[in-house]
């Protein structure tokens, strides 16, 4: 048998891949493009040596400095070049990769060249714009002042005709009206600008409080937004035009005038010289415009020049940093003329390693070539899986539990098809698999072009689990195949049904039930059942004993994953201690009672398995009576029990005394520590030289096995039981689609009425794509990833791996969109 | 109501609780300020602080730095998540977090007046000014002329009106009568923000009211050192002195008739928490009290955020240049 164990080929993706600590010693002169060949190799991750050095003590730091700075320019081009409106071209250039240096010069350049393109045109602007609001002003204060002066003009006609018509009272007034016209000329001003629409009010508000009232206020809205002169944006705003008296109100306004940001224009009281002055205006605008537009296309030029290499540069700055960091992670040796840097690699990679090594030192033209070296490893390696398109998901749902330690068994082999199957047997119906099975393939047939893409989250997480949506929707049509559900509608696939009424009127269908008179339905569920009496308690029975053999057969599959990692570990102690000890108590219970479903399937027998299980542990000793399924079931029952009873205290003391055991003769006579040696010595690798030193802590040890075998004869019991979440699931999704298909779409076909019949359909529609395939696919698969990571992987899956995160080019793009 | 303030806390906090659960992660370390205390160029610290939360308030600087601009991008960073808690704050906590920059408001308000009292360009005031503590009509404090129309053009609208109307006078703005306003101002917010914690009740309260009356004798002491010599009568400096505190109402009659530094000294050593600030100073040494303060506030600070409730850890430590 261990023979036969051991001579089978080693499955892929079973184990993570080998892994080896390697060094790498290069010379400095080949250094950089050695590692930017690692980097497009991708096969190597590099171990921080410096970790304590923080980030600007490092060898590399003005290079990663330049490239940041080089990076900020490159973020203000494309910002630039989205302001212009510009879209950077879909197809870049493709030209070869130009030196560093050269490019920080060529950035260098560009940036000066925009930064005095918009200096420059950011002046013509401001003045264009400034003249764009007096223009605005003229326009709209003109007005208010033309009638204003009519309505003075009005008023002092009738005064005057007023005070004509009296003449007693001319000489009393004549004075005081030659007095108020003086104060009229010289006294009563006016400020006008331009103000934020937002601040309008509270700068109206400020002025009455300011000048106690004695103010005129007129305002009117610009008709078209207006861009700012300093901030250039666009924004609304508002013409207004302050009439006030005295000097002091004036100094008083002009402050808030400028506390508020608002813009103050003159404009001429007289008419002939406003119309002058916009005239100057208009002309002068039209100068700037054309100007600022001869200005715009020469940048929109240059922008798009630099838009044609964008991506290449972005790109490039991105790995040229990528590397320095790298560098930086490397130690100098003592003759500062050698990187020396340590990584973990794959084995088979190794070669592919040492090649690009090679290729480097030939292509820079170094006199010494890199050593490259395998060392002996202290910490554990990380864990790597070679995975693909369609592994790549299964892989990342175990994954998200934990990372696998290395080299242990990998559930996601056997997540790929006990995932969607036990999401099936939840989801069973295949109707609504056809529908998810469409959803899956346009989601692959589009895969090329959904790959480049951007995606929202959402999009995005579905399109990862393209494959799980596949699989999964496969299965839940065999599943439905099997439950003959198709939207709750049975079918006649496989032929008629092998149950007919009594006679042929049918009426005691409902009270006496059908006769069986022929073969049984060949593949699953007989359509017959359907809306039958005894419906539910066929199918619940049916589908509990499902859940409980599918609940106990993974069980098992994890416990014997558990014996295969024991054996690749070479751990014959949990073998024999915790391996054995876990099956036979897990099958003297649970396997039994599977043996006990299989049985009574298979003869049609009416025994009470709840009464045989539960008198098995009250009293194993009386007899069965009408509920014994086959000759010898009592005895067998009692060795079970023994057997169950023996197994926990097996899997309980034993393992923790025999590893005190074996501890205390490793460590026989030596009684006192090692010394460690305070000098570093020269002669030893620094790796090795850490010395791995274990301590035993005997109670720690016996609580951890205490709580790992209660946790396991505790979890037997509620595993199983947690597996009923599948009969459960599976109820509620067939009880709710049979809710929506007789309860909305045939009561509302039973109306001769199209529109109640539509409203019903869509209603139908509506539930069935929301609840039923959204809702139900969510939950069922949560459950389906519980039963995984709780009742599956606890029996042999510790998950205290970490991931192989290696140098790659293709890695950093990836992160950067 | 303490006991069953947490039943409902999560309703009305905890959505903010989780945002300053957040910052606090993004907060500096002490290995973080090691490494600061480390570096030897802006360009360094620029780079250091990359690796952080301040990472892309920085990421755009061209490359000569200033000082003035990191620790502006660092406020505007604390800025930015205060401004961002406030528009989610509910009541009562959104006026709590209001009260905070009352604070800083009444620092803008004395620091524009006495900057346009010296005939600085308001602009250049404007940009010195705390940004916690701007309001609409800020820029508008410049055309006053004296109290009364500093209240009535520009503070009637902001949260300081009632604050400012004990000191209405029609006295003309110098530079002792702004520094009795500033005093004065403070005395009436710091008062109102007790009330305020106090009616709240439970943590807030107990947290706040050591917070504040701790701020309030701070203020005590520094009124008294810095009118001594002054023409400020014992009675005006009586009142300037707020009605909480540890000190009130004993400690500040003591204050209150103080001529010296010894004297204030003698008067603050009967209060056993002040003890420790005191008896690290030497006699007659004034100078270093305001940083041994400083020092006490930050621990305080660092203990209320330490609890971990409601607004009271609010308060990020900036970058020290």
């Amino acid at each position: 048998m261990e023979k036969f164990i051991d001579n089978l080929s080693p499955m892929d993706l079973m184990r993570s891949e080998k892994m080896s600590l390697v060094q790498l010693i290069i010379p400095v002169e080949s250094a950089h493009r050695a590692v930017s060949y690692l980097g497009e190799l991708g096969l190597l991750q590099f171990r921080d040596l410096n970790a304590e050095k923080s980030p600007f003590q490092r060898t590399f730091v003005n290079q990663v400095k330049r490239c940041g700075e080089m990076s900020r320019k490159l973020r203000f081009f494309k910002d630039q070049i989205i302001k212009a409106g510009l879209l950077s071209s879909i197809h870049p250039v493709v030209e070869p990769d130009v030196e560093l240096e050269e490019l920080e010069m060529q950035l260098a350049e560009h940036e000066h060249e925009l930064i005095e393109m918009n200096s420059n045109s950011e002046k013509l602007r401001q003045t264009y714009n400034e003249l764009l609001e007096f223009k605005m002003v003229l326009l709209k204060a003109g007005s208010f002042l033309v009638s204003n002066n009519n309505q003075a003009v009005a008023k002092e006609r009738e005064l005057s005709e007023n005070v004509y018509s009296s003449d007693r009272y001319v000489e009393a007034s004549s004075l005081l009206e030659q007095q108020m016209r003086t104060a009229d000329q010289s006294g009563l001003r006016f400020i006008s600008g331009i103000i934020f629409q937002s601040k309008a009010l509270r700068f109206e508000r400020m002025l009455f409080r300011a000048t106690r009232g004695n103010m005129l206020f007129n305002q009117a809205p610009a008709d078209e937004e207006i861009m700012d002169p300093l901030s250039a944006e666009m924004v609304k705003k508002t013409v207004f035009v302050v009439f006030f008296s005295g000097e002091q109100a004036r100094t008083k306004i002009l402050k808030i005038c400028e506390a508020f940001g608002a813009n103050c224009y003159p404009v001429p009281e007289d008419f002939s010289k406003q119309r002058q002055i916009t005239r100057e205006i208009l002309s002068r605008l039209s100068e700037l415009e054309t100007t600022l537009d001869a200005g715009i296309r020469h940048q929109n030029k240059a922008l798009t020049s630099i838009g044609y290499h964008l991506t290449q540069w972005m790109s490039m700055i991105r790995r040229e940093k990528a590397v320095y960091d790298t560098l930086n992670m490397l130690n100098f040796d003592v003759t500062k003329k050698c990187l020396v840097g340590e990584g973990w690699c794959p084995v088979f990679a190794k070669a592919k390693v040492q090649e690009a090594l090679q290729r480097a030192t030939f292509d820079s033209n170094s006199q010494v070539g890199s050593i490259f070296h395998v060392m002996d490893a202290v910490e554990s390696p990380p864990t790597y899986f070679r995975t693909n398109h369609f592994t790549n998901a299964y892989q990342e749902i175990v994954d998200a539990y934990g990372i696998a330690r290395y080299q242990e068994a990998n559930p996601a082999v056997y997540t790929v098809v006990t995932f969607p199957f036990l999401f099936a047997v939840m989801f069973g119906d295949w109707g609504h698999g056809i529908c998810l099975l469409l959803g899956a393939v346009v989601l692959i047939a589009r895969e090329s072009r959904l790959s480049t893409q951007k995606l929202g989250s959402f999009m995005a997480m579905l399109f990862e689990g393209r494959y799980v949506l596949l699989l999964m929707s496969l299965f839940s049509i065999y599943c439905g195949l099997i439950y003959n559900e198709f939207f709750s509608v049975p079918f006649h696939i496989f032929g008629g049904s092998a149950y007919k009424c009594r006679d042929a009127t049918c009426s005691d269908a409902h009270s006496a039930g059908l006769i069986k008179f022929r073969d049984p339905y060949p593949f699953g569920v007989d359509p017959s059942w359907r809306g039958s009496r005894s419906e539910l308690p066929f199918l619940n029975s049916l589908k509990m004993k499902m859940s409980i053999l599918l609940g106990v057969a993974q069980m098992n599959l994890g416990i014997i994953l558990s014996y295969f990692n024991a054996r690749f570990f070479h751990s014959s102690l949990d073998t024999r201690y915790q391996f054995v000890p876990q099956l036979i108590f897990l099958n003297s219970l649970f396997g039994y009672l599977s043996l006990l479903i299989i049985i009574k399937w298979c003869t049609g027998s009416q025994a009470d398995l709840y009464h045989v299980m539960i008198y098995m542990f009250l009293s194993p000793t009386d007899d069965l009576g009408e509920n014994e399924l086959f000759w010898g079931q009592r005895p067998l029952q009692i060795v079970l029990l023994l057997l169950a009873l023996v197994a926990v205290p097996w899997m309980l003391f034993p393992k923790p005394f025999i590893l005190k055991k074996l501890h205390s003769e490793r460590f026989q006579g030596r009684n006192y520590g090692m010394l460690v040696s305070s000098e570093f010595d020269p002669d030893v690798e620094p790796d090795s030289a850490r010395q791995h030193h274990e301590e035993f802590n005997f109670s720690e040890v016996f609580v951890h096995q205490m709580i790992h075998s209660i946790e396991f004869v505790l979890g037997a019991v509620s595993n199983t039981a947690s597996y009923l979440r599948l009969w459960a699931l599976s109820l509620a999704h067939s009880e709710l689609s049979t809710v929506f298909y007789e309860k909305i779409l045939l009561l509302a076909w039973g109306y001769d009425n199209v529109v109640i019949r539509l409203i019903g359909l869509a209603v139908f529609a509506f539930a069935t794509a929301f609840i039923l395939l959204m809702m139900e696919t969510l939950s069922a698969f949560l459950h389906a990833l519980r039963l995984h990571w709780v009742e599956f992987q606890n029996k042999f899956y510790h998950g205290d791996g970490y991931k192989f995160k290696p140098f790659s080019f293709a890695l950093i793009a990836e992160d950067d969109d | 109501m303490y006991g069953f303030e947490a039943m409902t806390f999560n309703i009305h906090g905890g959505y903010l609780e989780a945002i300053v659960r957040g910052h606090r992660a993004g907060l500096l370390t002490a290995t973080d300020y090691n490494n600061l205390c480390q570096c030897e160029t802006l360009d360094d610290i620029k780079m250091h602080l990359s690796a952080t939360e301040y990472g892309p308030y920085l990421q755009n600087e061209p490359s000569p730095l200033h000082t003035t601009t990191i620790v502006e991008k660092c406020t505007l960073k604390l800025v930015d998540e205060y401004k961002h808690m406030l528009c989610q704050a509910t009541e009562p906590l959104s006026t709590f977090l209001e009260y905070i920059t009352y604070g800083h408001m009444i620092d803008n308000v004395v620091l524009i007046v006495t900057g346009t009292l010296h005939e600085r360009d308001v602009q250049e005031l404007l940009e010195k000014c705390h940004p916690l503590g701007m309001f609409d009509s800020i820029a508008t404090l410049a055309v006053a002329q004296n109290m009364r129309e500093l209240y009535r053009l520009v503070l009637v609208d902001t949260p300081l009106a009632p604050y400012f109307s004990e000191c209405i006078t029609s006295e003309d703005l110098d530079d002792m009568n702004i520094e009795i306003m500033r005093n004065t101002l403070y005395k009436a917010y710091l008062e109102d923000f007790y009330k305020f914690c106090q009616k709240l009740g439970g943590a807030t309260a107990e947290i706040m009211s050591d917070l504040l009356a701790f701020e309030a004798d701070r203020r005590a002491v520094n009124i008294t050192i810095n009118s001594i010599g002054t023409e400020l009568t014992r009675d005006d400096r009586r009142k300037l002195y707020s009605n909480f505190g540890l000190l009130y109402p004993y400690g500040h009659e003591e204050l209150a008739v103080c001529e010296d530094i010894d004297q204030v000294r003698g008067a603050m050593e009967k209060y056993p928490p002040y003890q420790s600030i005191f008896s690290k100073l030497s006699y007659g040494e004034s100078q270093m009290l305001d940083k041994a303060f400083y020092e006490e506030e930050v621990k305080r600070l660092c203990l209320a955020f330490e609890q971990q409730i409601k607004g009271a850890g609010d308060k990020e430590p900036d970058v020290d240049l």
